[in-house]
């Protein structure tokens, strides 16, 4: 047999070698696989284990997952961007094909065994099948999986998968149902403190007076105020009574430097006006405009979204020792240690992050800033943990949001109404502002010494951050993304599930109904005529068999079908969503339909449960959801004032893989956001008769739209 | 500060403490019954809720003082591992959760529904959890986890 060609390490792998920061045999029976992949309700442990189970050929149920513990796991930056399998899991897979072939090279070699007469059953060594009577366990005191990963074990091939392929039950899910403590805001340790925070009403002002006497009045039991520059907080032992004098605390705090703003800029058209960093991706544009007759041009807008995460955000910390350990439900825990390093001026070796369960978070919420309220004032009260609880009022009006947006799609048409040359043009705050990675935490903005703001950047496309998905996957043949991204807005803005891949999409989709309208053609036959990636026409033609897609049915009656599709971030998974609504005052979804193709999928059901929150998620963006801005800041701060889709809104989905095993993971979790969106638009306008370009399509749109046409 | 005698999950318990502080307080800070999550405070999201006397109420909403002698049902009277209620083998079943922090309120609203109607349609099942705030999107695998469990209730008889 010759040897294998070393496989090149892929990059999480190559940046963590040591095996042992992946896979490990202490307990006898048991294995601990450690992932720097974090739960945040998208099923990624029972992922990770179904690939450690497979490699290492040992039930799953032998294996304790350890995930995202700066003092145990390998670091992996955030658990973001749909990469957890396409990236994470593609590195645990192969540290644990070559920790199999360790154990089993070190059993041949121990006792005279011809190599490829090994194998591996549920952690046991079986020699022509029959038991050795060794195991990962006797044998591992003799290997030493403190070396680096080399790569030279390929991993198995989806044609021998047992585990992977198959759908697994969440393991995290059984904890839920019986109501056990599952998250982070269910710890208790012994002597903690309950804190609340009075937030600074805007960034940059200050505290000029504290009517003490009112807080403690207010409060039925003993508290203590906290005061660290501007940074001001309520500690108690009694939970009730910390929260009630947090209630009323904001009347009795008076602040300086508060820059009221504009409540117009709720809406999106304001970042037409503003200064921008503006970049070109693309060809020069034509020399000449195409004749009117052969031009297209629409701009479509979005509010800020919320992340709404269905509970705020909470923290735990304790200072002891000179050490500070937090547990959070942030995505990324070494990112956070290094922002609470630079903010508390510690060293990071002195502090350990560990994550612990929170509500979904659908990206950068208010995680990060409870982790580092809760640590801050654990400075302060050495030896007490202490836990913050952000209020409700608190998560809608501090956490970040996504940025409000404004896109131009504009294409140059040949004689068949068939694009030839098109541009997508972005107005868009940032989309990432995450603690290490172009933000502060918003506690470290309220300390007298703050550290200074990272720089404020973007990433290209692919992946993109306001560009994501801005270059349609269609066959034009000219193509360019002109990006204008505004730096300064009135509220923190950063990454939400998609990021600008929502609004790029709809904008492109939308679009494309329109010009298949023009050209006097079917949108899925259109679709299909511009399209000539393999997997992208099966999802749109999987996609419109299932839903009995049907074409030429008449507009402007009051029901509407539309279709949208995209390849998630153009390198991850591909989707194509039908929906059918009726339309009367207010737009009510009847039936969703969605083909992906997301490669090898680890765990069907998981990933359908993805797609299908996805589809969900995105139906709430797209009927009801914006920010609302007053002077102050954001004003919606409950869920009256945020609405979200309801369960009597829902409508039934159905979601369909296309089975590609043999191809690599792409990621899932954010691939039906756009494509959703995009479809509900082009169903509306169906239904309708006219297009609705600004989202969300509340009643009040539709009702604007019907008197209009 | 009061002493409240109330049963919760059919045991009787006495609790000392101010009598305006929430249902949910007690349960959580109070009993160190954790399943029953604080989610908005407002009564809008149904993360809290219990039953009171067999109803679903939230219970970050209900002072102590109100409740002196009812009988709650938390998440954690519902069924355990061992001997799981039908609605928790049926979310089980449909695996119906994304984050789950969603799923101890709907799993009582969800029981409150069942108790008085045993075979609700889909939009009955959806009307009666509509006060529940799902924000993963996991409504469909939680309605037919539901009905599932209507479904098992009635062959079985078992409707505890």
């Amino acid at each position: 047999m010759t040897a294998a060609a070393p496989t090149p390490l892929p990059p999480l792998l190559a940046s963590n070698p040591r095996l042992d920061r992946w896979v490990g045999f202490r307990e006898p029976g048991r294995v601990r696989v450690f992932t720097g992949r974090v739960e945040i309700g998208q099923g990624v442990l029972t992922a990770m284990r179904q690939i450690a189970a497979e490699e290492l050929d040992v039930s799953h149920e032998r294996i304790e997952l350890q995930s995202g513990d700066t003092d145990l796991t390998p670091n992996e930056g955030y658990t973001a961007g749909s990469q957890s399998i396409q990236f994470g899991g593609v590195a645990l897979r192969l540290a644990c094909a070559e920790v199999r072939a360790l154990f089993l090279d070190h059993a041949a070699a121990a006792f005279g065994y011809s190599r490829t007469d090994l194998s591996m059953d549920d952690g046991a060594i079986r020699h022509r099948g029959a038991p050795t009577g060794q195991n990962y366990w006797s044998l591992a005191a003799g290997v030493d999986l403190s070396r680096h990963a080399t790569g030279r074990q390929p991993a198995k091939s989806p044609g021998d998968y047992r585990v992977v392929g198959h759908s697994a039950p969440r393991v995290d899910l059984a904890a839920k149902v019986f109501g056990e403590p599952a998250f982070v805001h269910d710890m208790v340790l012994d002597g903690m403190l309950h804190a609340r925070v009075v937030r600074q009403p805007r960034r940059g002002a200050t505290i000029r007076t504290i009517d003490e006497a009112a807080l403690r009045r207010a409060a039925k039991g003993p508290i203590e105020i906290i005061r660290n520059g501007n940074f001001l907080a309520v500690v108690g032992a009694d939970e009730t009574v910390v929260e009630a004098v947090a209630a009323v605390a904001p009347s009795h705090v008076a602040w300086d430097g508060i820059d009221a703003i504009n409540p117009f800029q709720e809406e999106a058209r304001w970042l037409l006006q503003q200064p921008s960093i503006d970049r070109v991706v693309g060809p020069p544009p034509p020399s000449a405009p195409a004749p009117a007759a052969n031009r297209y041009e629409a701009t479509y807008t979005r509010m800020h979204i919320a992340h709404a995460s269905v509970a705020p955000s909470c923290g735990v910390a304790v200072y002891r020792d000179g050490r500070l350990e937090v547990w959070t439900h942030s995505q990324g825990v070494y990112p956070l240690r290094e922002a609470l390093a630079r903010t508390l001026k510690l060293d990071p070796a002195m502090i350990s992050v560990r994550h612990a369960q929170g509500p979904g978070c659908y990206g950068h919420n208010g995680a990060d800033d409870a982790a580092a309220d809760a640590a801050v004032i654990a400075m302060q009260t050495p030896g007490e943990p202490v836990r913050v609880r952000w209020r409700r009022e608190e998560e809608f009006g501090f956490e970040p949001v996504s940025p409000a947006m404004v896109v131009t799609a504009r294409a140059a048409l040949d004689d068949a109404g068939r694009p030839v040359d098109w541009t997508t043009e972005i107005w868009s705050g940032r989309h990432s502002s995450r603690p290490g990675g172009g933000g502060n935490l918003l506690a470290a903005e309220a300390l007298p010494d703050p550290p200074p703001a990272p720089p404020a950047t973007e990433s290209s496309s692919p992946p993109g951050a306001g560009t994501r998905n801005g270059e349609p996957l269609y066959g034009f043949p000219a193509k360019r993304v002109v990006h204008h991204l505004i730096a300064e807005t009135p509220v923190r803005t950063s990454s939400l599930r998609g990021l600008g891949a929502t609004l790029n999409v709809f904008a492109i989709e939308s679009s494309i109904d329109e010009l298949a309208q023009r050209a006097g053609a079917d949108p899925v036959a259109y679709r299909l005529s511009v399209l000539s990636d393999a997997r992208a026409r099966a999802v749109v033609e999987h996609a419109a068999r299932i839903s009995f897609w049907q074409p030429g049915l008449p507009s402007g009656t009051g029901r509407g079908r539309g279709i949208g599709f995209a390849r998630y971030k153009n390198i991850a998974a591909y989707a194509a969503v039908v929906v059918e609504v009726e339309v009367e005052e207010a737009v009510r979804l009847t039936r969703v339909w969605c083909a992906a193709d997301a490669g090898l999928v680890v765990n069907p059901d998981g990933a359908i449960n993805q797609l299908e929150g996805g589809i969900i998620q995105a139906a709430s963006w797209a009927l009801k959801e914006g920010v609302r801005l007053d002077n102050a800041g954001i004003s919606s701060r409950d869920w009256e004032g945020y609405p979200v889709l309801r369960f009597t809104e829902v409508p039934e989905v159905a979601v369909e893989l296309i089975a590609a095993a043999d191809l690599p993971s792409l990621g899932v979790g954010e691939a039906t956001g756009g494509p959703t969106v995009a479809a509900i638009g082009n169903a509306v306008a169906h239904a309708l008769g006219a297009r609705l370009r600004d989202l969300p399509l509340t009643r009040e749109r539709v009702m604007a739209a019907l008197l209009k046409s | 500060m009061q002493t409240v005698t109330l049963s919760v999950n059919r045991r009787e318990v006495s609790v000392t403490a101010d009598g305006d502080t929430p249902l949910l307080d007690i349960l959580r800070n109070h009993l160190g019954l954790m399943g029953t999550k604080f989610g908005c405070g407002l009564e809008q999201c149904g993360c809290c809720m219990v039953l009171v006397d067999g109803r679903p109420e939230k219970s970050c909403g209900k002072a102590l003082s109100t409740v002196a002698g009812r009988e709650i049902l938390t998440i954690e009277g519902l069924g355990t591992p061992e001997r799981p209620h039908p609605l928790q083998q049926a979310f089980l079943d449909e695996q119906a959760g994304q984050c789950g922090y969603c799923l101890a309120g709907i799993l009582i609203s969800a029981k409150a529904l069942l108790d008085h109607s045993p075979s609700p349609s889909r939009d009955e099942i959806a009307a009666a959890l509509d006060d529940n705030i799902c924000r993963c999107g996991s409504h469909n695998r939680i309605l037919r986890a539901v009905a599932r469990a209507a479904e098992r209730m009635r062959e079985t008889g078992i409707s505890r």
